[in-house]
């Protein structure tokens, strides 16, 4: 385990710090009977063999950190001298790639997250009401949205909100407009992205709580019942709380899972409306170009990212874990 | 429900049903569109006149004679060979649940056991690893693939998914492990086994169920990946996902969006049927580290 992820982790960083060697240019001087001309050309030979030399390049530090595609320090403080208000200081910021998949991460995960905790509450609490024969059913068929391939979950969804496709055809009925498409706008390609997340991710919350409901005491809740506390009030003060510790679990899963969205966009083709963090490396790494070191680049800032995220957990943990010695 | 106190108002209970209906719509519907539209026409499943053409079907009937039509699943397996990434997937998904099994369970094995505090860091490490996104690995992975030659195998992959599975693997069994009680071990210690006859002849009987639930979720991972497998595999190794994704891009302009389609339910298939019989299992397994805490 060490081996294979802490390895290649060391290796992103390192990636992180080199860009490609640049070609090796010479001049030759051509004279001709028209008169002398200076060309330069690549030197193939000799940027081959430099590159084969040092596969990892030139070290350059910090410099693609800071460059326009990732962190762009120089265009971020041109924009804060330049622009009168925060708003527009934020729309610049929109503009430079490594903000506006940010801005895409970090919306997706702070909105589907609690949504997706309330749902998967509700159904939970709805299911447990049932008949116990049909629980089985309902579960069965409540685990599909989370199981299946999350590409293969949003190509199913992205035909059916196809303008041509049943949901699509549905809403621009509702809207009476003939021309709506989802895909045009990028304020409703973030909406389908975020209800896509939620359709995908609230059966595991669901779950849990179900899970959770299961092992609530009868007693707490008859004693409630017995002081008079209405319905509500019985899952406002009664389960809610039992069910606390298991809505922070679900959260942190949810918020590590949230923040790596990327097979969505892939599935939607929203390329060109939402961009993650994950799609940036993605798109880096494929193509014809292979950019390795803007990738390592990116990867690095993600798992930074996610370790910011992860750190008040772990800070639990470990106070847990003390606890127990 | 026990008793009658607990029973709801008729309203509430009106209400209850009629939100798990809708959850049922939303979860299943989709699903059962798509089956449904899968076996038409692409003019049937995209209808611009009239949306009850893709439940007649009414163009496939007029194409193909019939209201319901394979084409495209033979445009999918025969004419585009999606039979190639699907062994693909089932080589890939054996030998990735094989592997972190058996790594996983006698690492977690070992790790419940030990007393040392480095075991706790140990698991810290794995949760991070277990947070971390896949693709951002891939960048480390492929420089030293390329230079060793080793990219776009099946055999490299399969390791890759291995690694990025372990943690997972790992923290879920060192947790089933945890349940089983030490004093097992310790009996059969007392009878003379040594540690690792006591493991062979106490432990292995009793581990099948975390086993089976952990391999089920392995199993899963090692399906669902699209970046590693997208970016490590050859054009001619790849696996069901990333071809799905390809098709979309060769097929959109050939207008022959039916065979993705086609792909894409079949690819769903086998996971409806693991559903189908590990619901128990996958439920267990999904909150078994929670309700635990």
């Amino acid at each position: 385990m060490l081996l294979f992820i802490a390895m290649p982790i060391i290796s992103v960083v390192t990636q992180s710090l080199f860009t490609p060697h640049e070609a090796v240019f010479i001049s030759v001087e051509n004279c001709g009977p028209f008169g002398c001309t200076e060309e330069t050309t690549i030197d193939q030979d000799a940027t081959k063999s430099l590159r084969d030399e040092e596969p990892l390049g030139r070290f350059v530090g910090l410099d693609i950190y800071f460059d326009r595609g990732h962190l762009a320090i120089d265009e971020v403080s041109q924009a804060w001298q330049d622009t009168e208000s925060l708003g527009a200081f934020f729309s610049s910021l929109g503009n430079l790639p490594f903000y506006r998949a940010m801005g895409f991460t970090l919306t997706y995960t702070f909105t589907v997250t609690p949504l997706l905790i309330i749902l998967g509450l509700f159904i939970a609490l709805a299911v447990n009401t049932l008949h116990s024969r049909l629980k089985g059913l309902v579960i069965f068929f409540s685990l599909l949205p989370m199981i299946v391939t999350p590409l293969i979950g949003s190509l199913i969804l992205f035909w059916m909100i196809d303008s041509r496709g049943i949901l699509g055809s549905l809403l621009q009925w509702m809207a009476s407009d003939p021309n709506l498409s989802l895909k045009a706008s990028t304020g409703l390609t973030w909406i389908m992205l975020i209800i896509y997340g939620v359709w995908h991710a609230a059966p595991f919350a669901f779950v849990v709580f179900y899970a959770g409901l299961q092992t609530l005491p009868t007693d707490q809740l008859e004693a409630a019942q017995i002081d008079g506390a209405t319905r509500f009030q019985q899952v406002r003060y009664v389960i809610i709380p039992h069910l606390m510790p298991l809505v922070t679990f679900v959260a942190l899963i949810q918020l590590m899972d949230n923040f790596r969205v990327f097979e969505p966009i892939v599935g939607f083709n929203a390329e060109a409306h939402a961009t993650s963090l994950s799609w940036i490396i993605f798109n880096d790494l494929g193509g014809e170009t292979r950019q390795l070191s803007a990738a390592s680049t990116t990867s690095v800032i993600t798992i930074l990212g996610v370790a910011i995220l992860l750190l008040p957990v772990l800070i639990r943990t470990w106070h847990d874990f003390k606890g127990k010695k | 429900m026990a008793s009658h106190a607990q029973r709801p108002r008729i309203g509430l209970r009106i209400a209850t049903n009629g939100f798990i209906l809708l959850w049922l719509v939303l979860a299943a519907f989709p699903f059962i569109w798509t089956l449904w539209g899968s076996f038409k026409v692409e003019l049937d499943f995209f209808s611009i006149s009239d949306w009850t053409n893709a439940l007649t079907g009414k163009l496939t009937e007029e194409t193909h004679g019939t209201p319901l039509t394979g084409a495209g699943y033979y445009g999918a397996w025969i004419q585009e060979e999606f039979w190639r990434p699907a062994i693909n997937t089932m080589i890939v998904c054996f030998f990735v649940v094989c592997t972190s099994l058996t790594v996983g369970t006698l690492g977690g094995y070992a790790l419940s056991r030990s007393g040392y505090r480095y075991t706790f860091w140990l698991l810290i490490i794995a949760l991070i690893f277990r947070a971390m996104p896949p693709i951002t690995l891939v960048a480390g992975y492929l420089l030293p693939f390329y230079e060793w030659n080793l990219w776009g195998i099946l055999p490299t992959t399969i390791i890759v998914l291995v690694a990025i599975n372990q943690p997972f693997t790992l923290w879920m069994l060192h947790s089933f492990f945890q349940s089983i009680p030490k004093e097992l071990d310790e009996s059969a210690k007392v009878d003379g086994c040594t540690q690792f006859q006591a493991f062979r002849h106490v432990i292995i009987p009793v581990m099948w169920p975390g086993v089976i639930t952990t391999g089920l979720f392995s199993f899963l991972l090692a399906y669902n990946d699209f970046a590693v497998t997208s970016m490590l595999l050859a054009e001619e190794n790849r696996t069901m996902v990333p071809e799905i994704a390809a098709f979309l891009g060769t097929t959109y302009t050939e207008g022959n969006v039916m065979f993705a389609v086609a792909a894409v339910v079949s690819a769903t298939v086998p996971l409806f049927i693991l559903v189908l019989f590990f619901q128990r299992q996958i439920v267990s397994g999904l909150t078994a580290g929670a309700v635990k805490g």
